[in-house]
This record gives structure tokens, C-alpha cells and sequence, in this order.
């Protein structure tokens, strides 16, 4: 610990203050946490036009707005920025830098060196990737890269995909290897594992998926940038290779991404819930072992996305059970996140709007996805509508809704000042409007025949599409009202004093903004994070 | 507190009553038209009822407490400090625990009742030394009834069409004719990327893999024009990769066939 404050000191002299901080070399977690949640946002807005454009060209059933080829590199940029450049980056290297040292009680980081450079991988590889489209056109083999597509189709912007997604993957290494660092060796003196907010059990979950799981995908990509570049047969069936083993390594890394990316959404929601609702966390010790069960059978259950390839048999009963279960610790989760609200004394503001939002939601992506889990109902609806609309639950319904709750809640930390609680709402209610209308009738797409990454589809499915665009453009207005608010109450917000929510967390028990050092003196030794209710409660 | 747990029961009976009102009677699902169709909706339904439960009542008790455990004006302080409840969430953990394995095993039932547990049982008379290794698909049970009445069709798909090799009678044609209630068994190979080969009445779907022929199997049950999806991005033109498969009456079938037969029209 010494030695991060040593570092810390020795650079603060070099480095810019004031809004400049943001763009430089910064060592502290509080400004790298800030930069993640910005250029994510910023990706955000480039990743949510892209997918405008594609609910344009479906509004109508011929491929007319768009060429069919930019079509495809429309919708493979639209998912991996998503993926790869928001969601990741923001619930695990946004929040995760700004809360972590604060919840193990140190002031900083276990690397600060390794965490910036961790930031500062992602802009220029995200760039890279933007700007992939006006060298030959980007890569439009889907995000998911299957060869013999991706070997076959334009290689500049497919070797760029490749590039920017090793990039951002060793990005996430990097702060996997951070947080797992910080939280097992940087508590603060007398602070044991069991009496840490949930959210640090959801980053430890979340990182060791990060650093099992992404080094293959990164092997994987190598090997598929051979086969383009260098003319080797791993993965093309011409010279022999087979590509349903490129399935299995990619789905390898990339089912765990599911849960690097909603986990941590599990630990923010944990944090949200007990402190709007004025309640402890119900039932500490299942959420923590819930969490880790996810942890582990998340690392076994990859080849549920290959059910129509070529997998035999016993291995398709085993995915099914295995994926299935998944639903258990998830169950459990959000059982306990509605006792967290029982009995409760409820403010009903943006944050808990957003989360109880969430809840719904993701309810509703998780029955899809346990249904997806079994083998004769996924041949139907596999690579249609329906699965879209199943992981948009998931990852929009579920993660991105968490995203905005957070910000909600730890805006006062960051800048001091209260946010609009009206546009709050307005915000929240588009966007849960718009979410479920843009979202909920391409099941029934999915079921009755449109296959997924068309440009063209069966006229009769003109009107649900038409819906569905719909409720996309509700969701493009509601950033409206969200940007309008963010900049209002950066300007002109009433002071929020340090802490408006009376939360008990250790991030509250210092100033807003907080200091440099996270703490004037001391770090606070916080036994009871979720002690709402007791004596430690009514004291504050 | 009677009047308590007769308001819970009321709940949850309405509950149920309304997701086993929409699981049989909305219909989420296009015609059905083999055999495989009927067991799969089979187990949508059921899946579908069970999803209604879990999702309504969550949904109710998430905006219940919303609305009664609000924050009142004059409220001040904190809400019980109840920090969990081990027998409660033993029963959250147990009930969906069997729920989720009783689904697994009814639809591991299912996929057998399918035929996709068999044996892959391609019967394909010009495949004399069987060499190549078939990798997947569905199959059904091999019938005796149907072993010697079995179609064998042979699917190649390349960007951006599919095309249908009729060994028995030498041509090939560019929409697949079956006759209804029998039985078709197809070996599918891709020539370049990969495809899928999905007809939603018949709820089947198989990737078609370059390099590894892969085997589908089914027995239409309802004459009609049905279209042939690829439902695995294949490229600019992936949407617009379509064929129809024509059920039609075996001497409809039959007609169809000799004529093709006769003059050797390859599409």
C-alpha cells in the first residue's frame, strides 16, 4: 500500500489538475475510472447510431438503405462495440476503479501504472476499429468472426477487428489482474473478505473469468489472422482445418462474456438496492456463493451457442444441464434483491427506477435463456430474432439499465452536485418503453421465421419490425433528456453535500468529490457496509 | 394474518390462472407441418407457462413493493434490519434447482422423441464405402416402415442458394419436392461458408458445414409451400438466401419426379 501512495505522490506533481486530468497519463483510480466511463459512453453513442441505421434498413423488408455489405459491417461493429468498447469497459474498468479501492479501503489501486495503460489501450484500438470501415470497409463477418466467412470476405478490416480486439482483450486482462490483486492483497488492516460490499465479489467473480477465459479468445484470433495473412489451414476447410473448432475457442471466452459483462451490473445493483430501499442486502452469504457457482458453471457451458453445429449428442444433454443450472445462483440473486425491497422504506428515484427496471428485464431475458438452454427448442430459434431479442434483455434490459442506475447514484460521489431527479425519470421512462417495445416483438420474429443479420426479410413481418423500430428510436430520444441532465447538473446542480443518500458504504464516509488520497487520515474500517436498520445506521 | 395468506393465495392462484390462460391460448408459433412440429410445441408450451409464472410474479412483487413500501413524506429512517432468512432462501434454492432439472430431463425426453439422441442413421443407397464421418443433425428413429420408403436427398449449399441432388433420379433441382409422410433423409455439405438449412413449420434447423457433411432428417405431415431460411450470416447477400420446400401428395410427388427424371432438366 505504502508503495501506491509513494507512486502516487511522486507523480502528482507532474500531473495536470482540473478538467485536463482526464486526457492524461493519470495514475488515480478516481480519474482512470472517469476516462472508462466517458470514451465507453462516447463508443456508446457510435455503437447506438450503428444500431439505429440497422432498425432503419429493417423498417421496410428490402435491403434499401444501405448496401448489403456495409449492412454487414454495420452490424459487426454495432456488436463489438457494444461488447467490447461499453459494456465491458464500463461495469467492470469504470466503476470497478472508481469503487474498488474505496471498498477494500486503499487509496489506490493495486498497479496504477498497469490500470492506465489498461485505459489507454482501448481508445486507440477503438478508433482503429471506427476507422477500419474507410480503409477497405470494416470487417463484416459478424462479431462472432466465424470462419470461413472471416477468412473470406475483404481482409484489412478483419485483420483490424482482429488487432483491435486483441488490444482491447489484453486491456481486460490488465484490469482483471488489477482488481483481483487489489482485492485479495490491498485491504485496509482488520477488513475480512466476508464483510466487503458485493460488488468486490462480483469484480473478484468477474476478473477470474477475465483472466481464465481471455487469453484464449486472444489465442483463437491469432491463429484466425494466420489463416487470413499467412495462408495456414487451422480454421479453413480448404486446406483441411475445421471451423466448428474455432466455435468452441471463441464461445470458450465468449459465453464467460456474458457474465464479465452482467456480474459486475449483479454487485452495482447490490450496492443500489439495500441503500435506496433503507434495508440491509438479503442474505450476504448466498449472494457470495451465488456469485462464484456463476463463476464456475459460466466456464462450462459454452457449447450451448453451438447447438445446430456439429456437437455430438451426450455432449448436447450435458450443455443443457449444465446452462440450465446457471439459472439457479441467478434465481437466487434476484429472489434476494426482492426481499432487499420487502419491508423496505423505498425512495423511488432515477437509481432505483433503473434497477428495479433491471430486474424485470433481465427476469425476463433469463426465462428465454434457460428456454434457449435446451436442445430441441434452441434448433427452432437458434440464429433467429428470438435469440437477439433473448441477449438484448440481457445485456441492454439487464446491464446497460444497471449502467444508468449507477450513474444516478454515485454522480454526487463524483462531482459533488445532485442530478435532476424529473429528467431522471423521463430518461428512465423512455428508455424502459422504448427498451420493451423495441425488444419484446422480436421474439415472436424469431419464432415464426426471420433469421438474424438480414438485410431483407418476408414481407409479412414488415409490421412487428416497424414496432420494433419504433421503440429503437424511443430509446435514441431518451440519451437526449440523460445528456441534458448530466450537463445541467454538472453546471448548475444543487451541492449534494458528501453524502445524500446516507449510504453506509466506504465510498460515502469521505468527501464529495473525494480528496486525492480517497481519504483525509485513515481509511474508515466499514464491518457492516449493509448495516441499515442498526444502531450503525442511526448514528449517521 | 388469515386474511394475509388468503390475499397471497388469491395472488398466486390468479398467477397461475393467467399464465396457463395465455400458454394455451395465444400461439406464438407458425403451422405446424412434420412430425417434429407437435413435440416441440409440445414443450414451448410448458416452457412458455412455466416462464409466465416465474416472470408475472416478479414482476408483481418488484412494483408491489414499489408502491407499499414507498418512502412516505413524514417516513424517516431505515426499514427493518433484516439481514436474511436461511430457510427461505433454501426453499429459492431448492424449488428452481427441480424445476430446472425436471425441464432438463423432459426436454432431453423430447429431443429423443425428436430422434436426436439416435444413432445418425443416413440411409443413402450410392454411398456404398462410408468413410466420411457424418458430424450432426437431427435424426429421426430408423422405421422399418418408412427404411424402405426413405427419400434421400442430397443438399449442397454455396452463397448465396441452395441446391437439391436427387440421386435416385439423377438431376438436381433448385426447390426441394417431398412427398408428404414420408420420411426424407438429407446429407448436406456446404461448398464455401458455412450455411443453415432452417424451415420454421417443421421446427428443425442443422448448420451446413463446409468440410463436414452434416445429416437431417424428417417427415413432413401437412402438404404446402413452405420456405427454406439460411439462418447463419453467410455473406452481402445472406437475407436473401432462400428456397421452398413443396409438400405435395405422393403422385403429385411422383409426377413431379418422373418428369424431372425423363428430360434431365438440371436448374
Amino acid at each position: 500500500m505504502t508503495i501506491s501512495i509513494d507512486s502516487k505522490d511522486s507523480n502528482n506533481s507532474l500531473q495536470p489538475k482540473g478538467w485536463l486530468r482526464y486526457f492524461s497519463f493519470s495514475l488515480d483510480h478516481k480519474v482512470i475510472g472517469i476516462q472508462y466511463l466517458v470514451c465507453g459512453f462516447l463508443f456508446y453513442l457510435i455503437g447506438g447510431t450503428l444500431a439505429s441505421a440497422i432498425r432503419i434498413e429493417l423498417a421496410s423488408p428490402m435491403s434499401d438503405f444501405m448496401q448489403r455489405d456495409v449492412y454487414n459491417q454495420v452490424l459487426t461493429l454495432h456488436g463489438t462495440i457494444m461488447i467490447f468498447l461499453w459494456i465491458v469497459p464500463v461495469v467492470n474498468g469504470a466503476f470497478g476503479n472508481y469503487l474498488i479501492p474505496f471498498y477494500v479501503g486503499a487509496r489506490d489501486m493495486a498497479f496504477p501504472r498497469l490500470n492506465a495503460v489498461a485505459f489507454w489501450l482501448i481508445p486507440p484500438s477503438g478508433l482503429m476499429l471506427v476507422a477500419s470501415y474507410f480503409v477497405e470497409g470494416a470487417a463484416q463477418a459478424g462479431w462472432t468472426a466465424y470462419p470461413p466467412l472471416s477468412i473470406t470476405t475483404p481482409q484489412s478490416g478483419q485483420l483490424i477487428w482482429i488487432m483491435s480486439v486483441l488490444l482491447l482483450g489484453g486491456s481486460s486482462i490488465f484490469g482483471g489482474i488489477n482488481f483481483i490483486a487489489t482485492i485479495i492483497k490491498l485491504r485496509r488492516p482488520g477488513l475480512k473478505l466476508m464483510q466487503l460490499p458485493m460488488y468486490c465479489w462480483a469484480m473478484l467473480g468477474t476478473s477470474l473469468l477475465v483472466v481464465l477465459s481471455t487469453p484464449v479468445l486472444a489465442g483463437t484470433l491469432i491463429l484466425l489472422s494466420f489463416d487470413i495473412v499467412a495462408h495456414t489451414g487451422f480454421f479453413n476447410p480448404v486446406l483441411g482445418g475445421n471451423v466448428v473448432v474455432y466455435q468452441h475457442l471463441f464461445w470458450f471466452y465468449s459465453h464467460p462474456a456474458v457474465y464479465i459483462m452482467v456480474l459486475p451490473a449483479f454487485g452495482l445493483v447490490s450496492e443500489i438496492l439495500p441503500v435506496h430501499s433503507r434495508k440491509p442486502l438479503f442474505g450476504y452469504t448466498t449472494m457470495v456463493f451465488s456469485i462464484m457457482g456463476i463463476v464456475v458453471l459460466g466456464l462450462v457451458v459454452w457449447a450451448h451457442h453451438m447447438f445446430t453445429s456439429g456437437t455430438p449428442p451426450w455432449m448436447r444433454l450435458f450443455f443443457t444441464i449444465a446452462t440450465a443450472f446457471i439459472a439457479v445462483p441467478t434465481g437466487i440473486k434476484f429472489f434476494n434483491w426482492v426481499a432487499t425491497l420487502w419491508g423496505g422504506k423505498i425512495s423511488i428515484n432515477s437509481a432505483m427506477l433503473f434497477s428495479c427496471g433491471f430486474i424485470i428485464n433481465f427476469v425476463f431475458g433469463g426465462i428465454t435463456g434457460v428456454a434457449l438452454a435446451q436442445v430441441p427448442f434452441d434448433i427452432h430459434v437458434h440464429d433467429t430474432y428470438f435469440v437477439v431479442a433473448h441477449f438484448h434483455y440481457i445485456v441492454y434490459g439487464g446491464t446497460v439499465f444497471i449502467i444508468f442506475s449507477s450513474i444516478y447514484h454515485w454522480f454526487p460521489k463524483v462531482t459533488g452536485k445532485l442530478m435532476s431527479e424529473k429528467l431522471g425519470i423521463l430518461h428512465f421512462a423512455i428508455t424502459f418503453i422504448g427498451f420493451n417495445l423495441c425488444f419484446a416483438p422480436q421474439h415472436w420474429l424469431g419464432l415464426n421465421g426471420m433469421p438474424r443479420r438480414v438485410a431483407e426479410y418476408d414481407p409479412q413481418f414488415q409490421f412487428v419490425n416497424q414496432i420494433s423500430s419504433v421503440g429503437a428510436l424511443l430509446m435514441a430520444i431518451s440519451t437526449i433528456p440523460f445528456l441534458i441532465n448530466i450537463f445541467l447538473s454538472i453546471r448548475n446542480g444543487k451541492d449534494s453535500g458528501d453524502n445524500p443518500w446516507n449510504a453506509l458504504t466506504p465510498e460515502w464516509l469521505t468527501s464529495s468529490p473525494p480528496p486525492v488520497e480517497n481519504w483525509i487520515g485513515e481509511a474508515p474500517l466499514v464491518e457492516e457496509p449493509y448495516g441499515y436498520g442498526k444502531p450503525i445506521s442511526q448514528e449517521n | 394474518m388469515l386474511n394475509k395468506n388468503f390475499y397471497l393465495i388469491l395472488i398466486i392462484s390468479a398467477v397461475f390462472g393467467i399464465s396457463f390462460w395465455i400458454g394455451f391460448n395465444v400461439n406464438l408459433l407458425p403451422v405446424e407441418a412434420s412430425i417434429n412440429a407437435p413435440i416441440y410445441d409440445e414443450l414451448f408450451k410448458i416452457l412458455f407457462i412455466i416462464g409466465l409464472i416465474i416472470f408475472i410474479g416478479m414482476t408483481i412483487a418488484v412494483i408491489y413493493s414499489l408502491f407499499k413500501f414507498r418512502k412516505r413524506k413524514d417516513q424517516y429512517g431505515d426499514g427493518i434490519a433484516l439481514e436474511g432468512n436461511l430457510s427461505l432462501e433454501i426453499v429459492w434454492t431448492i424449488i428452481p434447482s427441480i424445476i430446472v432439472l425436471i425441464i432438463g430431463l423432459y426436454s432431453y425426453n423430447i429431443y429423443d422423441r425428436m430422434g436426436g439422441m439416435k444413432e445418425l442413421n443416413h440411409s443413402h443407397e450410392m454411398m456404398t464405402s462410408n468413410t466420411e464421418k457424418i458430424w450432426a443433425g437431427i435424426s429421426q428413429a430408423s422405421n422399418n416402415e418408412f427404411a424402405s420408403n426413405n427419400l434421400s436427398v442430397e443438399v449442397s449449399a454455396m452463397q448465396f442458394a441452395f441446391l437439391f441432388n436427387y440421386p435416385k433420379g439423377e438431376f438436381i433441382s433448385g426447390e426441394l419436392h417431398v412427398p408428404v409422410d414420408h420420411k426424407v433423409s438429407m446429407k448436406m455439405e456446404s461448398k464455401d461458408v458455412i450455411h443453415a438449412f432452417w424451415v420454421p413449420e417443421f421446427r428443425i434447423k442443422q448448420d451446413i458445414i463446409p468440410g463436414q457433411p452434416t445429416i437431417l432428417n424428417f417427415t413432413p405431415t401437412k402438404v404446402g409451400k413452405y420456405p427454406i431460411i439460411c439462418a447463419e450470416l453467410c455473406g452481402p447477400y445472406h437475407g436473401g438466401m432462400r428456397a421452398s420446400i413443396i409438400v405435395e401428395e405422393e403422385s403429385d410427388y411422383k409426377d413431379w419426379f418422373n418428369k424431372n427424371t425423363k428430360t434431365e432438366v438440371s436448374l
